[in-house]
């Protein structure tokens, strides 16, 4: 009865939140708010000075379009990694050496929306090589190097709009995949929008992964039904071979899908035998479609990067993969799919359904072979939904998005609508704990708790909406994740954290794996940069027309040259600055005054390039920006630049000769 | 010569090549910056560890760079040790007791040389500072210890011997108490006699 009333109640809230009332505010009864927290949890999570966290997190900095690096169990920001957005703060996109890397179809695109990391696997657990990402807007995929922590790839996915089911993993990180979440004209071309349904595809992407490099390389695109392709996992253990997409709008609506994509009862989780369809690869099946995409690579041996432009990529229709693609009904437009850790249950996120449905592989292997569809989408098999499914969670609260798994046997699904984590038995479908959260939670994230290991000591709730949390920062605030305790029966909040961009999703692995590989300097032996300078006795101003290029070195606490004179205006300076340290934590800056892009942040033993352009005769200083030594002020120069036809003669120094 | 020292005298030689292998001196620099430890290993024949860093730091307050290749002692000593070894085979092998006499002098005579050079070596990276160095080390001198621990501006400088010293001066002081075993054991015979 109590439960009744909570499910209306619940309902009622549904309808408030849809209608766009914001009623989780109030501030007369702020006391109410929260639960009180176990006295222990200081003592969880806090870190003593100098000593470490337990488990690095990997956070999708949304449409910050970056990554950040949490500690856990502290909640402490150790780093954003840019990956999709220029970074003035370490140069990253403004470069000569990172330009490349944001270089796609549409031109320099300095900005994406990036939604969900995903650690390297090795037999289906994170190994701690590689974290992917993917860029929502401009459909990309980056990979980033676990040794130096940068982005070392970027990848464009053609005949996609909107890669959202990205960059999920196959056990072994083999591939790494791309679905769309709008479907387009595969071949994208001018088109009524109200064709959709003859002229709109969904493309689905695989991506190999070189397991000794990590290159990526498009390997073919499925070209399915017009319906969006939400998110995806992979199988593992038995189901190993299988890739599971969640998509909603089997409606195929292309206008107010608020509504016209949310009539079905039931949409679709496809699965795909990727097995299958690269052996039907290998033996030549597939059309190479005409298309253009950029696949770009940072070079850690000459530290720059480059772009490849590719025309072609292998497309298969469902008639060509037949047998290898099949329709689950999944109620009511899935978000999150998500495979246990044994890899025999697969959870499907409706996230307006009131049950969660749990599908059996076992069940899916034999409705498949005894043929028990219900038909058929441009004859892609609709398995029936009874005989795929293993059980349905009753209840389990409103707006199931994301389940991740313990290694205890349970599951743990975020409730966007409820605001709250539920956690239940993945074999009985049974509830057995529930907490809330502040507020609306979208993703959530055990350490390994998406793989075959999961660590389940913490959960990370990553939150959409913030209000009242923390002091306020005016109308935009902070964004914010909350780190669970499900080390014992019943969850236990532990700590709130601010975080950037938006959290969209995480991946977590212990620290362990990753900080025994972590890269302390660039060995100025091992740089191959065109432009590299590598003792300062080489140090030298080159002109070649109006380019000039100065090869300059940095080393506590000078520069070397720092008088540069012979610039005229109009000339374009190519800065090349090589940092002769070679002891850890010594970065040098550059900037000089009035520049355009941005300033350098050059690790020991690394060569970046800035451009800069010389435009009215003065005096431009350049100086070191991080701080570097007791004598950083003292890091300084001076740059004449002369009039357009000038005499003055190319000349340059450090320290007058007395 | 007592049966007992030839053994020991070739034991000792034999033990002795093992020092080409490992470094015979240690430096090391403590300051907070450094939690991972900074030092330079001095070798028979070669220095290293973080040299440089080292140089980095002290050109600072205008110390001349450390350069192994200038430092003519490491081309020497790997010859100077072959013949200390090989005396000390000769001297076992021909069983003379001046030999033995004269094997020690020279390993004793090597120990202080050597300590004198390295003394030598480190005032003279310690007191020809640039005047014009952007620091000026009060008194113009920073010369770090023989033997021992002393702080230097924000460093404290250890000095201490490594496992080739270790061995050098166990080996030294043991053919020391050979020499006192052998000649005690010959005049209390002549005074028996």
């Amino acid at each position: 009865m109590k439960r009744k009333s909570q499910t209306m109640f619940s309902l009622v809230l549904l309808g408030l939140i849809f209608s766009g009332v914001v009623i989780f505010t109030g501030c007369g009864n702020k006391k109410d708010k929260g639960p009180l927290i176990e006295s222990d949890a200081p003592s969880k999570v806090y870190v003593e000075p100098g000593k470490y966290d337990e488990f690095y997190s990997f956070v999708s900095g949304g449409f910050s379009g970056q990554m950040s690096v949490y500690g856990l169990p502290s909640g402490r920001l150790f780093k954003v990694i840019p990956v999709f957005s220029q970074n003035a703060e370490n140069g990253y996109g403004y470069t000569e050496e990172t330009k490349p890397m944001l270089q796609t179809s549409k031109g320099f695109i300095p900005w994406d929306d990036s939604h969900h990391s995903e650690l390297s696997m090795k037999d289906g657990v994170p190994d701690g090589r590689w974290v992917f990402i993917n860029g929502n807007n401009t459909p990309r995929i980056a990979r980033l190097d676990l040794k130096t922590f940068k982005t070392v790839e970027i990848i464009e996915i053609p005949n996609s709009a909107g890669n959202h089911s990205s960059p999920f993993t196959t056990p072994n990180s083999e591939y790494v995949v791309a679905g769309t979440r709008f479907s387009v004209p595969v071949e994208n071309r001018d088109v009524p929008i109200s064709s959709y349904k003859e002229n709109f595809r969904g493309a689905i992407s695989f991506i190999k992964v070189d397991q000794n490099s990590g290159d990526m390389k498009l390997s073919f695109q499925l070209i399915t039904p017009p319906f969006d392709y939400d998110l995806s996992h992979a199988g593992k253990g038995p189901s190993d071979g299988l890739f599971f997409f969640s998509c909603y709008n089997t409606e195929m609506a292309h206008t107010l899908l608020e509504v016209n994509a949310s009539q079905k009862d039931k949409d679709y989780i496809l699965a795909i035998n990727w097995k299958k369809i690269e052996e039907l690869v290998a033996a030549g099946k597939g059309t190479d479609k005409a298309t253009t995409y950029y696949h770009n690579k940072f070079d850690d041996k000459v530290h720059s990067a480059s772009s490849e432009i590719l025309k072609s990529v292998k497309t298969l229709t469902p008639e060509e993969v037949k047998g290898a693609m099949y329709y689950i009904p999944c109620p009511k437009s899935p978000h999150g799919v998500d495979v246990d850790p044994t890899g025999e249950y697969i959870v499907g996120n409706g996230k307006l359904s009131t049950v969660i449905p749990v599908f059996s592989f076992t069940k899916i292997k034999k409705a498949i072979e005894g043929s028990e569809f219900e038909g058929n989408v441009e004859g892609i098999p609709v398995l029936k939904y009874e005989s795929a499914l293993s059980g349905e969670v009753q209840k389990p609260g409103l707006g199931p998005l994301h389940s991740e798994f313990d290694d205890k046997g349970f599951a743990y699904t975020s409730m966007f609508v409820s605001s709250e984590i539920v956690k239940w038995n993945v074999a009985t479908k049974e509830v057995v704990d529930r907490i809330p959260v502040y507020y609306s939670v979208g993703h959530l994230m055990i350490p390994g708790g998406d793989s075959k290991k999961p660590w389940g000591k913490y959960l990370v709730s990553l939150n959409k909406i913030t209000k009242d949390r923390f002091l306020p920062t005016g109308p935009e605030l902070t964004q914010s994740a909350q780190l669970i305790d499900i080390s014992g029966d019943k969850m236990k909040l532990l700590l709130d954290f601010p975080t950037i961009g938006e959290p969209h999703y995480a991946q977590g692995i212990p620290a362990e794996l990753v900080m025994k590989n972590s890269q302390r300097i660039y060995k100025l032996e091992d740089n191959n940069h065109p432009y590299a300078t590598k003792f300062e006795k080489d140090a030298r101003v080159e002109r070649k027309g109006n380019e000039v290029h100065v090869y300059m070195t940095a080393i506590r606490s000078h520069i070397t040259p720092d008088n540069i004179e012979g610039i005229k205006s109009g000339d374009i300076v190519y800065f090349h600055v090589t940092n002769l340290e070679q002891d850890w934590d010594t970065p040098h800056g550059f900037a000089i005054m009035g520049n355009e892009n941005s300033e350098l942040l050059v690790m020991p033993g690394e060569t970046c390039t800035i451009k800069w352009i010389a435009k009215e005769p003065g005096i431009y200083p350049f100086y070191c920006t991080d701080f570097c030594s007791a004598l950083h002020q003292e890091m300084q120069g001076y740059l004449r630049v002369s009039g357009k036809d000038s005499n003055v003669p190319i000349s340059f120094s450090t320290g007058e000769k007395k | 010569m007592k049966k007992a020292s030839r053994i020991t005298v070739l034991i000792i030689s034999l033990v002795l090549i093992s020092v080409y292998f490992v470094p015979v001196w240690e430096i090391e620099l403590e300051a907070p910056q450094y939690p991972e430890g900074l030092g330079m290993n001095i070798w028979i024949n070669k220095i290293t560890g973080d040299l440089n860093t080292i140089n980095g730091l002290n050109h600072y307050i205008g110390m001349k760079t450390i350069q192994p290749d200038s430092i003519k002692e490491l081309t020497l000593m790997p010859y100077i040790l072959g013949v200390l070894i090989l005396l000390g085979i000769v001297t076992a092998m021909l069983n003379k007791r001046k030999l033995l006499l004269v094997w020690v002098i020279f390993f004793v005579l090597l120990g202080v040389a050597g300590g004198v050079d390295f003394y030598l070596w480190e005032y003279d990276y310690g007191h020809n500072l640039n005047p014009e160095a952007a620091i000026k080390i009060p008194g113009m001198s920073y010369q770090p210890p023989l033997i021992g621990t002393k702080q230097l501006a924000n460093f404290t400088a250890i000095s201490i011997p490594d496992t080739g010293g270790m061995i050098l001066i166990g080996a030294g002081a043991l053919s020391l108490l050979i020499l006192l075993y052998d000649f005690k054991k010959k005049n209390k015979n002549i005074i028996i006699k």
